[in-house]
């Protein structure tokens, strides 16, 4: 397969995210962290692949297997410029997180035309999938639909299962999860 | 009884014939959701009431024939003549109308049309209903000169303008028979073809329906013989098939009147495909606002198994298939194929990048087959009449039939079926009964589907055509605009619509769409500036190239196409804050 012109082998079940790093070709990511499974919902790796049928198509580099015969470019004009509009919508609705911040910086965004949300979360998930992982259940996780999405706990009830192993808070990208220390457990 | 050769087959189907043709007259009465709505229940309650036995043997049920505008519809079945259709029947009239059958006379104010020749497509056998019932004895209060006379000045339904055009595949049986009894799907030659496909081999089957040209009627348009040759071929502990049931868009209900009217056909569909890719367990995922669509579904599953046709050693062969419902939660976002199976596994309908794509890796991992409601209801007649039949009816690119729901400013509304290739024009003017001068454009394809102007619509219709256009097949919403339509406030319903339903878990629609709505409620308010619209314009493109779903990448189509073809009605709202439609209140600004 190719990335931006360059010949690679590659071995099956990889991404072209994972093959991209390897030879030293940057991606931005957000939502997307190893060890967890990525789900590809930032956008912000987007990179044009080609299709069997000749068309050109944008593809999350952290979900996309690579298969033999790929064509992958990761800095055309339409990747740019999707991304700034990514960054540049994610930093309307976090303008004071640091992260999102540096993540605009990376894709040539300094500030955004939208009108300010002034939130903390960008919905990347991750502390939902690290929850999972580190608890094996879900403690918190996504509830509603379109804008009116949010990670929350079930039924905004502080479940007993919560052990306070901080993974989500740890994983967090944009510090939105604070760890707080409590002594009853009724005020958790 | 359980059937387990074609000759008991052949038994079922003379019952189902003797309750298709009874040798008394009755009354039959369209009650799928469409005729519910416009008050059948009341018209049968009090028809049934003033029934005399003696003469009239007892009503039943049959879905919906399609013609919304002349609901709520009755049949009077008369033996050895035909079916006669009374339209707008409410309970005077319905009263009125069986008082004077019961006296042999024929109410003539409410007639809609005559069925004096019936038409199975899937052997393509004409029957004459002047034949039957088949036995020799009929009890009629009819006298034959009189109704003979009366007859003759009725038009036959294929004479209508609302039907003569059409051509019924997938809504072959719907408004002929009793949903809710499958004697009467095998009476018009139900169930024949499962026995043919069991003998074919399973990439003889493939072949056949690849030659069909039968593309995805979920609205991608995927060609489903070649789905159906990536399924077989991917290996799998188990493999699965699904119906796509969760059919959302507004002022759409293709799907609903499927199930409603003539769930077997699409069941059958659904046997020979399992049989097919080699799958033991399906599911039709239905949302759950069909409720009678679900209870006529489980009650055909039921009946299918009491015969043998689903469950274990299905009609005597070696071949296990079961079907288990699955019904949605009220997510639109349920009708894309991975959100679907998300569902179906007890998680959040969110849908996931592919590849993979369903037939490597789809619910629970495994190769899944999944089609539309109506996809499915196609194969019967693929395998009976032959592939070339079906491609026959439909375009180079594009075999078949297309079901449209055809809703908003015309003056006959409806569900109709017509070839693969009809022009828009022949549509909403031939069928629907515009005048093409009052009409601004039509929305194709639900709610993400772009809206095409009066110029285009001499326009030969398939999928190709439509995306050249700017919009999508979709699933077969036909929303007509009339002229006092403001396309700015249309293009923010819509979009609102989508962005309430959008799963919110990516970037470009959850907050791509909501700054496309912001910007659309600033024009219809006045507080829009004119470089507004090019960033709206911007959104939208990024939307449609970035999303992560189908949802997301067609939602904006109803913008981009009002800025192509009616970017003027934009400006004016901008700049002279004015709304030439009279819908949008600039505030008191106006003069």
């Amino acid at each position: 397969m190719s990335i931006d012109g360059k010949k690679v082998t590659a071995s099956e079940g990889r991404t072209i995210l994972d093959v991209a790093s390897e030879i030293g070709i940057d991606i931005p990511t957000h939502c997307h962290k190893e060890p967890f499974e990525p789900t590809g919902v930032c956008r912000i790796c987007l990179v044009e692949i080609r299709s069997p049928e000749g068309e050109s198509e944008l593809h999350t580099a952290c979900t996309y297997p690579v298969r033999e015969g790929l064509e992958v470019k990761t800095d055309t004009e339409r990747v740019k410029r999707t991304r700034k509009l990514t960054a540049e919508l994610l930093l309307a609705r976090c303008p004071d997180s640091e992260a999102v911040k540096k993540l605009a910086e990376e894709v040539g965004v300094e500030k955004t035309r939208f009108s300010k949300k002034d939130l903390d979360c960008t919905l990347c998930g991750l502390c939902s999938r690290a929850c999972k992982t580190a608890s094996g259940n879900s403690i918190i996780t996504f509830v509603n639909r379109g804008p009116d999405r949010e990670i929350i706990t079930p039924f905004e009830i502080f479940p007993s299962e919560c052990k306070g192993c901080g993974a989500c808070a740890e994983i967090c990208p944009t510090d939105a999860i604070e760890m707080v220390e409590v002594e009853d457990s009724e005020e958790k | 009884m359980k059937i387990s050769s074609i000759e008991d087959l052949k038994k079922v189907k003379e019952s189902g014939i003797k309750s298709l043709y009874p040798k008394k007259p009755k009354f039959r009465f369209g009650a799928a959701s469409c005729g519910s709505g416009a008050g059948i229940e009341a018209t049968r309650n009090a028809m049934d009431d003033a029934r005399i036995p003696e003469k009239i043997g007892r009503s039943s049920t049959v879905g919906c024939i399609g013609a919304c505008y002349a609901e709520p519809l009755v049949e009077l079945y008369i033996p050895r003549k035909g079916r006669i259709l009374f339209k707008n029947v409410g309970v005077e009239e319905g009263k009125e109308i069986i008082n004077a059958a019961a006296k042999g006379k024929i109410k003539k104010k409410k007639v809609f049309c005559k069925i004096e020749n019936e038409y199975c497509v899937i052997n393509d056998e004409k029957r004459e209903l002047s034949e039957f019932p088949l036995t020799d004895e009929i009890e009629s209060p009819f006298e034959e000169g009189y109704l003979d006379e009366i007859l003759k000045k009725i038009p036959e339904i294929s004479e209508l303008d609302y039907f003569k055009n059409q051509e019924k595949i997938v809504l072959r049986n719907a408004g002929y028979i009793n949903p809710e009894n499958i004697e009467e799907y095998i009476a018009r030659s139900g169930y024949e073809t499962l026995f043919k496909a069991f003998q074919m081999d399973p990439e003889e089957i493939i072949k056949e329906v690849s030659n069909s040209k039968l593309r995805g009627r979920g609205g991608a348009g995927f060609p489903i013989g070649r789905k159906w040759k990536l399924c077989k071929d991917s290996e799998g502990e188990n493999k699965y098939v699904i119906s796509n049931g969760d059919e959302g868009d507004p002022g759409a209900y293709m799907d609903r009147v499927v199930l409603e009217s003539d769930p077997h056909s699409m069941i059958e569909g659904m046997i020979i495909g399992a049989y097919t890719i080699g799958a033991n367990e399906g599911f039709i995922f239905i949302r759950n606002e069909y409720p009678k669509a679900v209870k006529r579904l489980e009650n055909a599953i039921e009946q299918a198994e009491k015969h043998g046709i689903l469950g274990k050693n299905i009609l005597g062969s070696n071949f296990d298939f079961k079907i288990e419902i699955s019904r949605g939660g009220g997510a639109f976002v349920c009708g894309e194929e991975t959100a679907l199976m998300s569902a179906i596994e007890g998680r959040l309908p969110t849908p996931r990048p592919k590849p993979p794509y369903p037939t490597e890796s789809g619910l629970w991992g495994q190769p899944t087959l999944i089609n539309n409601v109506k996809s499915w209801a196609n194969i019967p007649v693929i395998l009976s009449r032959g592939s070339n039949f079906l491609a026959g009816l439909g375009t180079e690119r594009s075999g078949g039939t297309k079901v449209f729901s055809l809703v908003g400013d015309v003056r006959r509304r409806g569900l109709i079926e017509v070839r693969m290739g009809t022009s828009l024009e022949d549509i909403i003017v031939g069928i629907g009964d515009a005048k093409t001068e009052e009409v601004k454009a039509v929305q194709t394809g639900g709610p993400s589907g772009g809206f095409i102007p009066t110029d285009f619509f001499d326009t030969p219709l398939d999928y190709e055509t439509l995306t050249e256009l700017g919009s999508i097949m979709g699933s077969g919403g036909l929303v007509v605009a009339g002229e006092n339509t403001c396309m700015v406030d249309m293009a923010l319903y819509f979009l609102n619509f989508t962005l309430s339903e959008s799963c919110g878990q990516c970037t470009p629609c959850r907050e791509g769409l909501e700054r496309m709505r912001d910007i659309l409620a600033d024009i219809t308010e006045g507080d829009a500036e004119i470089k507004d619209l090019e960033l709206l314009r911007k959104l939208a493109d990024y939307i449609e190239d970035a999303s992560l779903c189908g949802l997301g990448k067609t939602a904006p189509r109803p913008v981009l196409t009002t800025l192509d073809h009616f970017e003027e009605e934009y400006r004016e709202h901008v700049e002279e804050k004015t709304c030439r439609a009279g819908v949008c209140d600039f505030g008191g600004d106006r003069e």
